[in-house]
């Protein structure tokens, strides 16, 4: 386990989290135990192989999903013992999320998923905030689109815009490049970096790919459910290393 | 391709069954009624089997009247001639009347008004072919005018024991009590009870009560004291068959009388009762076919969805070689299997429905509780035929849109069903509304001999049309809803309006079952409020006198009454009214009489002749009926009566009106000579109006529960309650369209959310609470609700001012639009809509986030 030195603090802290699914021979552990605190102002990407517990760290992290034990802050308050209620208040005013596909509501423009998060709630967006992001994703003249009518990069940067608007205090990205060629792609880490360096956004992400992981402040490698190694300031190159590290591991 | 149609049906067995419960419950119609009017037919026949003897000999003509027995008598010296016939074992004079009613320990009369109340003398005689008939099976027989044997079921419901009073109200009075001037006594008779009968043979009565008498009583009760009879019963030797002894009787027979063979009798006993309850399964009828409209569309939208949701898996079908043909047959056998299990549930409830009317029936007096069900094939055949055709038929449409699907749909991610252009189902819908507005107007307004068939035909395809036309005519309301929803509801209220936006044929489909319930609905609701708003008005123009005596159905009474009202002081005239059914050209006619000198009391318009045009073989007709006949003054009208043919002159032309409501009004002397009982059923009783004369005239009737004395407001009142029941009774049978349209509502709904499940994932994810999924839900609902209601009732305020509007010359002048009751159908569909979306809402708010994001 390795506890980052820290200059800001923690947006999210996670302590001895734990979740298996299964019993007896089948039991899988998902997560073992794990600490880890996701600064806040930094882009963090969550790596491992499949089935390492990457995707349960991070549903377990955004209140979408229960861990065993252990807790999860996110700021001050732990999600492990609030209600569906509070964690649905919780998702929809502190949290943003990008997932891999099908991510907006196909019956709403552009510009109405972007503000559905803040609308759900009763709030106005805040007017110039609004108008960054949507410079930001370079999406203005497409805003009164249905989703049906943009192509699946665009839609991803909707998706983010719509993320970032609510102004949370994390953003969660699931393979938010999964879906799309590598262009699209490019641009929409392009824009999770900016909303970090410009706005001082914190986002995590989960990702298979070492080129998405390269515009990331810190990597983290998880297998086995247990968090194994961790980059800063991570390349392409370097992230390949450990990748192929942990595969021997596994190997012998 | 067969295993995979069935996996997949079993995969989606609760869906199914929803889709199958407006099957079921058509077929349940369909089936409840034919086995009812079976097991009716065959109840009624085998009662009536052992009701009459081997040959009947009768008074000609005794068939008409409504079965009532003539007053024309056969001398008691033809019984003697006749028991002495080659082939006859023995001669029985019979004395019948109608119309003598049991009244219980509870001073209620037993059996209400349904079967006839039957009266007359007791006899031994063994019934046709041998059948043993009514017997005494308590007690023994009556003898003397003080004794009277019951049928078993009629004490039991009385409440009395042997050798007690009973008291019985005769509708004619003892000859040997009568006065110079007329019968004056109004108690009840109180014999004593010496008896029970009863079948042995295990028949029933159906629900009729019999009060049998000593033949010398009886004929004095019944036949004014002369030794004579209604019919003769005569029984056949053995070894003689029913035919050859009327050969035989044939001979014999004085003029004025025929005799029938006892299975020609049962069997014409037997279908004039059935004419009677017929209406009943027309009407079930009428409600199956309305059950199994509405249900298609439900199977369309069903078929539709399912068929998009697998679009996917077909299309992989396709891809692995299965052709268009193939693909489409599935749907079919998916359909044909739902079908064959709709109409077996349908059968079984079917039966339950049955025993139901059975068991209503026997409320009503109407007893087949002997009887077992009868299951004839055509049953079967029928309620399959029905279930599969139109579960088939309906899934046509959905199954011919697979053939489009591609087989490289398989590879794609967003697999969307190809869909035709709504201009083709807007056409489609116009030309089908126009054609329906023709074939009802031609049902509505012109001379055709079925007209009803027009009517309800140029209804079913207004709705049908305006059901294909549907999605285009529904988009500017949802539109306006979704910009509603938007304002009031915020992003919640804009999903939900988005959602109903989305796909316009299925919520256009789901709103028109709600729309054709509503709007039958609605077309009762004003048929009924505006045959009530006609029979104020006609009553309040009409009303003549201060006090009317009668019943609701309007059974015969004792003219005592009327004579003794005539005898309180300040009573300043009574009027009687007698009608009867007659038959002209074959067809029922009813009758009325009047003292011609009261006809300037019942101030009856007469526009055409003069108001003494009454009397002498001179009738008065009734304006509509004339017109519709093309009779006028000093035609003559031949009429068949229960004496036999009767021709009178046209004396008169009357105005529609509520006091007369027969075509042909008759002198009582006439309605006497033409063989109809004397006996009342109306008065109108013209007072001074001084204090407590109610009190007297409520005095005369105390004891005969089977009248009332009512003034204006109450004589409105009771003609208002069968308008009332009859609405009601429509009511709670489209309440069961609206169920099934309801479960339309949640079908699709949770169709929807299956179908979005990654969407209500998704907004879950990004903040949206529980409750508001829930709301949301529950909005598209009342949108569905909503729309479906507003196309419900206004085509319902349509067809109902139309219908109106067509009868409006046949005394229902006022068009009355219950605005309050539709004002309620709206608010209802709101609730529909908020019940419907319970589940859906439920299934959506438990859906668990991460699962649902994760489905494909």
């Amino acid at each position: 386990m390795t506890e980052a030195p820290s200059t800001s603090p923690a947006a999210a802290r996670v302590r001895n989290l734990t979740k298996t699914y299964g019993t007896g021979q089948a039991l899988v552990r998902a997560l073992d135990d794990v600490s880890l605190d996701l600064l806040a102002g930094e882009f963090t990407a969550v790596m491992g192989p499949s089935g390492s517990g990457k995707s349960t760290l991070m549903h377990c992290c955004a209140a979408l999903d229960r861990a065993d034990s252990g807790s999860v802050f996110i700021g001050d308050q732990d999600l492990t013992r609030l209600k569906d209620k509070a964690l649905t208040t919780l998702r929809r005013d502190q949290i943003g999320f990008v997932f891999q596909s099908f991510n907006l509501v196909p019956t709403l423009t552009a510009e109405e998923n972007i503000k559905l998060p803040m609308s759900i709630a009763g709030r106005r967006p805040d007017g110039g905030w609004y108008d960054s992001v949507i410079d930001t994703v370079g999406l203005r003249d497409r805003l009164s689109h249905k989703p049906s009518e943009l192509s699946g990069g665009q839609q991803q940067r909707v998706a983010v815009a719509r993320a970032l608007a609510s102004r949370p205090r994390i953003v969660f990205a699931d393979e938010p490049t999964g879906n799309l060629d590598s262009r699209s792609g490019a641009e929409v880490l392009e824009l999770l970096r900016r909303s970090v360096d410009d706005h001082g956004q914190t986002v995590v992400m989960v990702t298979h790919d070492p080129v998405a992981a390269s515009y990331t402040d810190r990597v983290v490698f998880l297998a086995d459910g247990r968090v194994v190694d961790e980059l800063r300031e991570p390349t392409r190159e370097r992230v390949l290393d450990v990748m192929n590290r942990m595969a021997e591991q596994t190997a012998s | 391709m067969i295993r995979a149609a069935l996996k997949s049906l079993l995969g989606r067995k609760v869906r199914l069954l929803l889709s199958t419960f407006a099957i079921v419950l058509g077929v349940a119609f369909v089936a409840g009624s034919l086995i009812f009017s079976d097991t009716l037919n065959r109840s009624f026949t085998a009662l009536f089997a052992s009701t009459v003897g081997d040959v009947v000999v009768r008074p000609e003509n005794a068939g008409t009247g409504d079965g009532a027995p003539s007053t024309v008598t056969i001398p008691a010296s033809v019984v003697a001639d006749l028991a002495e016939v080659p082939g006859a074992a023995r001669a029985d004079g019979n004395v019948v009347s109608f119309g003598v009613f049991v009244v219980g320990k509870d001073g209620k009369v037993v059996s209400g008004f349904g079967p006839p109340a039957i009266g007359g003398s007791w006899s031994d005689a063994p019934a046709g072919h041998g059948l043993e008939g009514l017997a005494i099976v308590t007690g023994r027989a009556p003898e003397g005018p003080d004794e009277v044997v019951l049928d078993s079921r009629t004490v039991s419901r009385a409440g009395y024991h042997l050798g007690e009073k009973v008291t019985i109200i005769p509708s004619t009075t003892l000859a040997t009590e009568r006065r110079s001037d007329g019968p004056v006594d109004v108690k009840p008779l109180t014999p004593r009870l010496v008896g029970f009968v009863g079948f042995p043979s295990g028949g029933s009565l159906n629900g009729a009560t019999y009060a049998a008498f000593d033949t010398p009583t009886a004929q004095d009760l019944f036949l004014g004291g002369k030794d004579e009879f209604n019919d003769i019963w005569v029984t056949a030797e053995a070894g003689v068959s029913q035919g050859e002894l009327r050969d035989e009787v044939e001979k014999v027979l004085p003029d004025g009388l025929e005799a029938i063979t006892g299975d020609d009798a049962a069997d014409e006993s037997a279908s004039q009762l059935m004419k009677a309850v017929s209406f009943l399964t027309t009407f079930l009828l009428i409600f199956a076919g309305i059950s199994l409209v509405v249900g298609a569309f439900l199977i369309v939208n069903t078929f539709s969805i399912l068929v998009a949701q697998r679009s996917r898996e077909l299309a992989l079908l396709r891809a692995l070689g299965a052709s268009r043909r193939q693909v489409t047959w599935s749907v079919q056998l998916e359909a044909f299997v739902l079908g064959v299990v709709g109409s077996t549930l349908g059968l079984g409830f079917g039966v339950l429905l049955a025993l139901g009317i059975r068991a209503l029936f026997s409320n009503f007096g109407l007893d087949l509780s002997g009887q077992p069900l009868i299951f004839a094939p055509r049953t079967f055949i029928a309620s399959y035929a029905v279930g599969i055709v139109v579960t088939m038929a309906a899934a046509w449409m959905p199954a011919r849109r697979t053939a489009r699907i591609a087989p490289v749909q398989a590879l794609r991610d967003d697999v969307a069903l190809p869909e035709a252009t709504l201009r083709r189902r807007l056409v489609a819908g116009i030309l089908l509304v126009l054609a329906g507005l023709g074939v009802l107007y031609l049902g509505l307004f012109s001379d055709l001999p079925h007209g009803g068939w027009q009517t309800g035909g140029g209804i079913l395809a207004i709705l049908l049309g305006v059901a294909a036309a549907s999605p285009v005519i529904a988009r500017p309301f949802l539109l306006v809803t979704r910009a509603t929803y938007a304002r009031v509801f915020g992003s919640v209220g804009n999903l939900a309006g988005q959602n109903a936006l989305r796909n316009p044929r299925r919520t256009a489909a789901t709103a028109s079952a709600l729309m054709i319930g509503l709007a039958l609905a609605c077309t009762m609701a004003i048929v009924g409020d505006s045959a009530k708003a006609s029979v104020d008005k006609s009553i309040e123009d009409n009303f003549v006198g201060d006090y009317v005596v009668s019943n609701v159905i309007g059974t015969g009474f004792t003219p005592a009454i009327g004579n003794q009202m005539a005898r309180i002081e300040g009573v300043d005239r009574v009027v009687r009214e007698r009608f009867a059914g007659a038959e002209r050209d074959g067809d029922r006619l009813p009758v009325a009489a009047v003292d011609p000198a009261d006809v300037p009391s019942l101030q009856l318009e007469v526009t055409d002749g003069d108001p003494g045009g009454l009397g002498s073989d001179r009738v008065l007709l009734q304006r509509s009926w004339a017109e519709d006949e093309g009779l006028g003054v000093g035609d003559e009208i031949t009429v068949e009566m229960p004496a036999g043919e009767r021709t009178y002159a046209v004396g008169g032309v009357f105005e529609d009106n509520p006091v007369v409501l027969t075509p042909v009004l008759l002198s009582l002397d006439d309605y006497a000579a033409a063989g109809f009982p004397e006996s009342d059923n109306a008065l109108i009783v013209f007072t001074d109006d001084r204090r407590g004369i109610r009190l007297q005239l409520d005095d005369v009737v105390a004891d005969l529960p089977i009248v009332t004395v009512k003034d204006q407001a109450e004589f409105a009142q009771e003609q208002r309650e069968p308008i009332d029941q009859f609405v009601l009774m429509i009511f709670a049978l489209l309440g069961l369209a609206l169920v099934i349209a309801v479960l339309g509502i949640v079908n699709t709904l949770a169709l929807s959310v299956i179908e979005r499940t990654r969407e209500v994932g998704l907004l879950r994810a990004i903040g949206l609470s529980r409750r508001q999924l829930r709301v949301m839900i529950r909005l598209e609902s009342v949108v569905i609700a909503l729309l479906g209601a507003l196309l419900g009732v206004g085509l319902g305020i349509g067809f109902g001012i139309a219908l109106m509007y067509a009868v409006r010359d046949q005394g229902l002048e006022v068009i009355s639009v219950p605005t309050g009751q539709l004002v309620v159908f709206l608010l209802l569909s709101v609730v529909i809509g908020v019940l419907a979306a319970v589940f859906p809402a439920r299934r959506a708010a438990r859906l668990d986030v991460l699962q649902a994001i994760a489905t494909e």
